[in-house]
């Protein structure tokens, strides 16, 4: 279908002030992403994927400036043992990153991929994200696949013994960032990723994780609370047989976040979790963009999202469970709610349900309202003041997302973290 | 302790007076009971001395240990001392009931200038008077009240008020639900709880709650007035003929 002028001049607009670059041996892949650009033409407001979330700013030549942020507050995840590997304004900094050996498991930044004749990296980049376009147009991620600057190839191959993590740090009040990771989990292999960080003034970031059969991959990010910043993110999974992937995101501010996650399971017995928790203050727009689709048999998927916003911050959820016919005995969850803290916030939902298999179960429910005048009550009552029993309840409606998080150390600290965000919101 | 005099009460959302101007004085030390027919105001009573939104008092006041209550939020009464036994518990998802406990006592601790309690101390205070209730540590860990028999949740209202130690307890109906073994089990909690420096108010529909919590006055509740105060004989009076004889006579 022939684009119209307004979305071919906009899309050429842009990529005319871009040049592909040459990274690793992924230049053919580079080039189909763009040819995928080009034929999708980039997001616009009028799209109805796009309904909830202006796209403007993802679009424009131009990156908006962000002002850095000062963090208050330990950095997350300080206190775990990991590998970490640093992006500063989204370039790998090998002074800042750890060796980046560890025992069942391969790294290679992507400009390295061809040197170690790394096949299954170029099997992979772009291929997932390709995939992923059907039957919903993701442009910013060809986008992304086709002008990502650096990222990281990660092979695992056995049980890897501590978590990888990816630390972005933003720098430059106009940076603008394509980052591009691929991950293959090989088969029985297990690996936790932890991200965190706003990596830059705007942020487009698309990681490819294929997980082999009885593969296993635990994903805890937190996106930086840095206020101005704006991110679109997309994962794009594949899970084969009796594999696990679970994914748990915390967004505490940032002007603008579209996190997409798209997963495939293909093998049977598969499980996948997708949750995220975030807290939005003020100029906040979040945006949580899910599809799963069930091929294998008895697989289970679970949606689990909480918004808390206040002060004329906007959510929106656009979570889809599609069923194909092989995909008998399917498990499928969804949830997404929302804790509106006053009259001036707005949650946007769509929750979809496509079913094609008679032998599934699936549900889903969105909800959104105040905090709970009873509980509150309740609370005060005995003895627990206003503002602390309203932070206790916000707390409380976010656990059911954290709660997805199986390390629950990690999940304790991000509890921590956001009960300091909602004091200073109240004191700030 | 508690005193309450000419106190009126009306809904804030609509034009209906609930209480037309009750007096009561709760000493230390006694346990009081509050009976009366439906709709006539008892629990309207417990939910304005605990400082419930939706109502408006039009006049009277309610002092406890001479401050003003009703001049104080819902946590300063609660840290004043003044503890309510509700009628329907409330359910909390998310919130660990320990986690709760823990954080309403030291809240209250503080407001009044005391030393917090600390993690260890509490966890032995509260693994104590657990027991003595029959709470068990499943039921400590669970989120406050969620899925918690009709029992379970008043057992837990009486564990509260024993971390607690507030100086007026209310019981609104703390009864209904109850079998004949957990309603013996919950007034044991209460009976234990009787203290020369602590002053109760027990509302109730029924006799047999004052069986168990045996108290030095009854007072007859109906339509917003205390109409009828006496010794435990009232409540029999009350089980024995209704209501319909006392209002007649009052009226």
């Amino acid at each position: 279908m022939a684009l119209d002028d307004l979305k071919t001049s906009a899309t050429e607009g842009r990529l005319s002030s871009m040049t592909l670059p040459d990274v690793g041996c992924t230049a053919e892949a580079r080039q189909d992403a763009l040819a995928r650009v080009r034929a999708m033409g980039l997001p616009q407001r009028r799209d109805e994927y796009w309904k909830w979330t202006r796209p403007d700013t993802f679009v424009q030549t131009e990156a908006p400036r962000a002002s850095l942020f000062h963090m208050d507050e330990t950095p997350l995840f300080d206190a775990v043992d990991r590998l970490k590997i640093v992006f500063v304004d989204g370039v790998y900094s090998a002074e800042r990153s750890d060796d980046l050996s560890l025992e069942g498991v391969q790294i290679d930044r992507l400009e390295d991929i061809c040197c170690t004749d790394e096949h299954w990296a170029e099997d992979l980049y772009g291929t997932l994200e390709a995939a992923g376009q059907v039957p919903v147009e993701r442009p910013l991620a060809a986008l992304n696949t086709a002008f990502a600057g650096d990222g990281v190839a990660i092979r695992v191959t056995g049980k890897v013994s501590k978590p990888i993590s990816l630390m972005y740090t933003h720098e430059s009040e106009v940076s603008d960032v394509f980052l591009h990771h691929i991950i293959r989990v090989e088969t029985g292999a297990e690996l936790t990723i932890l991200e965190n960080g706003p990596a830059a003034a705007r942020f487009n970031k698309c990681m490819e994780i294929d997980i082999a059969d009885g593969g296993t991959l635990h994903h805890v990010r937190a996106q930086g609370r840095d206020h101005e910043r704006r991110a679109v993110t997309h994962m794009f999974a594949r899970l084969g047989e009796e594999s696990v992937f679970k994914s748990f995101t915390l967004t505490a501010n940032g002007v603008l976040t579209r996190n997409e996650a798209v997963v495939e399971l293909t093998g049977d017995n598969a499980v996948v979790h997708i949750a995220g928790a975030c807290v939005g203050d003020g100029d906040f727009h979040h945006d949580d963009t899910v599809f799963i689709t069930h091929k294998g048999v008895n697989c289970e998927s679970r949606q689990v999202f909480k918004k808390v916003l206040c002060n004329g911050a906007t959510g929106v959820f656009q979570g889809k469970i599609l069923v194909k016919q092989s995909a008998q005995k399917t498990d499928g969850y969804q949830i997404s709610q929302s804790l509106l803290l006053d009259e001036d916030s707005q949650f946007y939902a769509k929750p979809e349900l496509e079913i094609y298999a008679d032998d599934v179960a699936c549900s889903h429910g969105s909800t959104s309202g105040a905090i709970d005048e009873d509980a509150l009550f309740y609370l005060r009552a005995r003895g627990v003041p206003h503002d602390m029993a309203t932070d206790l309840l916000t707390l409380a409606f976010l656990a059911e997302a954290l709660d997805e998080i199986e390390d629950e150390a990690l999940a304790a600290d991000l509890y921590t973290r956001l009960e300091g965000w909602l004091v200073r919101r109240r004191h700030g | 302790m508690l005193e309450i005099k000419g106190l009126k009460v009306k809904l804030e959302e609509e034009d209906k007076q609930i209480l037309k101007g009750v007096d009561l004085t709760v000493e230390a030390g006694k346990v009081h009971a509050i009976m009366g027919p439906n709709g006539s105001g008892k629990s309207t009573l417990s939910y304005v001395l605990s400082g419930r939104d939706g109502y408006e008092v039009t006049g009277g006041s309610a002092t406890l240990l001479g401050d003003d209550l009703l001049d104080m939020e819902t946590e300063e009464r609660a840290a004043a001392g003044l503890f309510l036994a509700f009628q329907y518990p409330v359910e909390i998802p998310g919130v660990g009931n320990m986690t709760f406990l823990r954080t309403a006592v030291n809240a209250q601790r503080k407001a009044r200038g005391e030393e917090e309690m600390s993690a260890a101390e509490f966890l032995k205070v509260v693994r104590a008077k657990a027991k003595t209730l029959k709470i068990d540590a499943d039921m400590l860990k669970r989120p406050v009240n969620v899925g918690f028999s009709g029992g379970e949740k008043k057992r837990n209202e009486i564990l509260q008020m024993a971390m607690l130690e507030p100086k007026m307890c209310i019981l609104d109906e703390t009864d209904s639900g109850l079998d004949v073994d957990a309603m013996k089990l919950v007034s044991e909690g209460v009976n234990a709880l009787r203290d020369e420096g602590r002053g109760f108010l027990v509302i109730t529909h029924y006799q047999r709650l004052l069986d168990h919590i045996k108290p030095d006055v009854v007072h007859i509740m109906a339509d917003g007035r205390i109409v009828k105060s006496g010794g435990p004989e009232l409540a029999l009076e009350v089980e024995n003929n209704g209501y319909a004889d006392i209002l007649a006579e009052t009226a």
